[in-house]
């Protein structure tokens, strides 16, 4: 039970505003202690995961290419490109980046979109315009709100499509898991029962678009518009 | 053959070049801090395997302790006046859309490409070294074209980054520390204490237990996968599949997707939810989890509803 502890410190670090980095070294410390591992050990452990998973950090390096094209102006091109389609609503892009983003994740292409490598560049400016070209300038929470929702489909389309595909990690984890009990299982029956819920999280989150670019068409523009 | 260290030693000098670059950077009152953190990360990426685990330890201190201590900071400004980037769109148009393309373009070609051609490229890590390759012809495409000052691609890099600050190695530092908490047995305790509070001879309790312990336990880890074995183990295998006799590829499959949805609703899981947040440069931290709860919550239940209709 007492390694539970961690977890404790973890919440409330979070819940107070603790730097997180801070939180989660407290709560390695803490976790590991009433394990009965030494210190030594703990910070051993820890720099090994580190190293382990320096490729979860890798992604910076798109950077550089997105700071170049942004001082040549992309994000104004990616809003000047919706501004001169004229079916482009807000709704309809986002749910088609949800629908592309969910297609490309089931055949396993799930780095090839990202944050970083589409949502900052293109997603986000190009769902901006869409807004404002339905509704005049947008306010400033309204700005907030769209582009957070480009970052949120972005996630669900990854998360409820990449498990369709046949090697992705999850897959693999569930049947070596089922393997380890004795439960030999194909690893295209998970990905086939993968495909109800990705369905639903389309439809689900396909219908919070609508209702998102129905909210930004009837709240009156604040007096900060064009902000 | 080209491996995973040939992409962790192009992030390690990108990270160098950060580092000097902010080491001189006057406007930024923090710039040391900046600097050294940039720095150790870069060490991190290019001489990790030679430091040992103790070594890697003490490294992650002290970028815990210049972030603890609030020394990360960026200079106000920096970014290309908004009517010389409207003037430039004007000019150059699609062909920023054109390199911005390359580096998912080249990223799946090459996943696809490399499979063709083995021994050239680790194949486990075809599409990340394929996503390095990209930024690199990008890169290059664009420096052609455009002709900036050498510079400016990282001078405007490391703005970027300047922005999203530590919490750039927030998902690394919590991958590390469901390490620890995996040898610390967290899972198995957690585990425990959901397995007892379920109702005995409701297959619906029992179903409900395991798609919310999945969701809630991912949310605790930021992770559904540090979940699954501990839920599997704690319900799943031995009351969902064996006792109600179950079919094992439906639990493993939604119950992971139910975990998912937990995913989307905690900090933990920070390179989905908190650093796009701080790369779309969000007032609220939490913004993209508000937008993701809606979705979330639903989801979740129809996971719940799926498993009780399509398992039994």
């Amino acid at each position: 039970m007492l390694v539970l502890i961690g977890i404790l410190i973890i919440i409330a670090g979070f819940v107070l505003r603790f730097n997180p980095l801070l939180v989660i070294m407290a709560s390695a410390l803490a976790t590991g202690l009433a394990a009965g591992l030494d210190v030594h050990a703990i910070i051993a452990a820890f720099g090994k995961a580190f190293n382990d998973t320096r490729y979860v950090s890798i992604i910076w390096i798109v950077l550089p290419v997105i700071g170049l094209l942004e001082a040549y102006g992309l994000q104004q091109h990616a809003r000047s490109l919706i501004d001169r389609m004229k079916g482009a609503t807000l709704g309809r892009l986002l749910t088609g980046y949800l629908l592309l983003r969910q297609a490309m994740a089931a055949v396993g292409l799930t780095s090839v979109a990202g944050h970083a490598q589409t949502v900052r560049p293109l997603v986000a400016p190009m769902a901006e315009a869409a807004a404002e070209a339905k509704n005049g300038a947008l306010t400033e929470d309204q700005r907030e709100e769209v582009k957070a929702f480009a970052a949120a489909t972005d996630n669900v389309g990854l998360f409820f499509g990449e498990d369709i595909f046949l090697a992705i990690g999850s897959i693999l984890l569930m049947k070596g898991l089922l393997d380890g009990y004795g439960y030999q299982i194909e690893p295209l029956h998970f990905s086939l029962w993968a495909i109800p819920t990705a369905i639903a999280a389309f439809l689900i989150h396909g219908f919070r678009l609508r209702r998102l670019e129905k909210r930004m068409a009837q709240t009156p523009i604040g007096p900060e518009a064009g902000a | 053959m080209i491996t995973l260290d040939f992409v962790y030693i192009l992030a390690g000098i990108t990270f160098a070049l950060f580092a000097l670059l902010g080491l001189y950077d006057r406007t930024n009152r923090k710039r040391f801090g900046n600097a050294a953190f940039w720095g150790l990360l870069a060490a991190s990426m290019l001489l990790g395997d030679y430091l040992g685990d103790f070594g890697n330890g003490l490294l992650v201190l002290a970028l815990v302790a210049i972030a603890g201590a609030g020394q990360i900071g960026r200079a106000p400004g920096g970014e290309v006046p908004p009517e010389i980037q409207a003037e430039r769109a004007a000019r150059y148009g699609n062909f920023l859309l054109l390199v911005a393309l390359i580096i998912p373009v080249v990223a799946l070609t090459g996943t696809f490409l490399f499979k063709w051609v083995p021994n050239l490229v680790e194949q486990k890590q075809a599409t990340l070294i394929s996503l390095a390759l990209g930024v690199l012809i990008a890169l290059a495409v664009g420096m052609a074209r455009l002709r900036p000052a050498p510079i400016l691609p990282l001078q405007q890099g490391r703005r970027l980054l300047d922005s999203v600050g530590w919490a750039a190695i927030l998902p690394q530092m919590l991958a590390s520390l469901g390490a620890v908490f995996a040898l610390a047995g967290v899972g198995e305790v957690v585990g425990g204490l959901i397995g007892s509070a379920i109702p005995a001879g409701s297959l619906f309790g029992a179903v409900l237990a395991f798609g919310l312990g999945m969701a809630l336990f991912t949310m605790v880890m930021g992770n559904a996968f540090a979940a699954f074995p501990v839920m599997m183990a704690a319900v799943g295998l031995p009351l969902l599949i064996k006792h109600y006799g179950g079919d094992p590829a439906v639990v493993a499959a939604i119950g992971m997707l139910a975990g998912f949805c937990g995913t989307l609703m905690t900090p933990m899981a920070a390179n989905f939810n908190l650093v796009p947040a701080a790369l779309l440069e969000l007032k609220n931290p939490y913004g993209v989890i508000r937008a993701q709860i809606g979705t979330a919550l639903p989801l979740l239940a129809v996971n719940i509803l799926f498993i009780w209709l399509f398992a039994f």
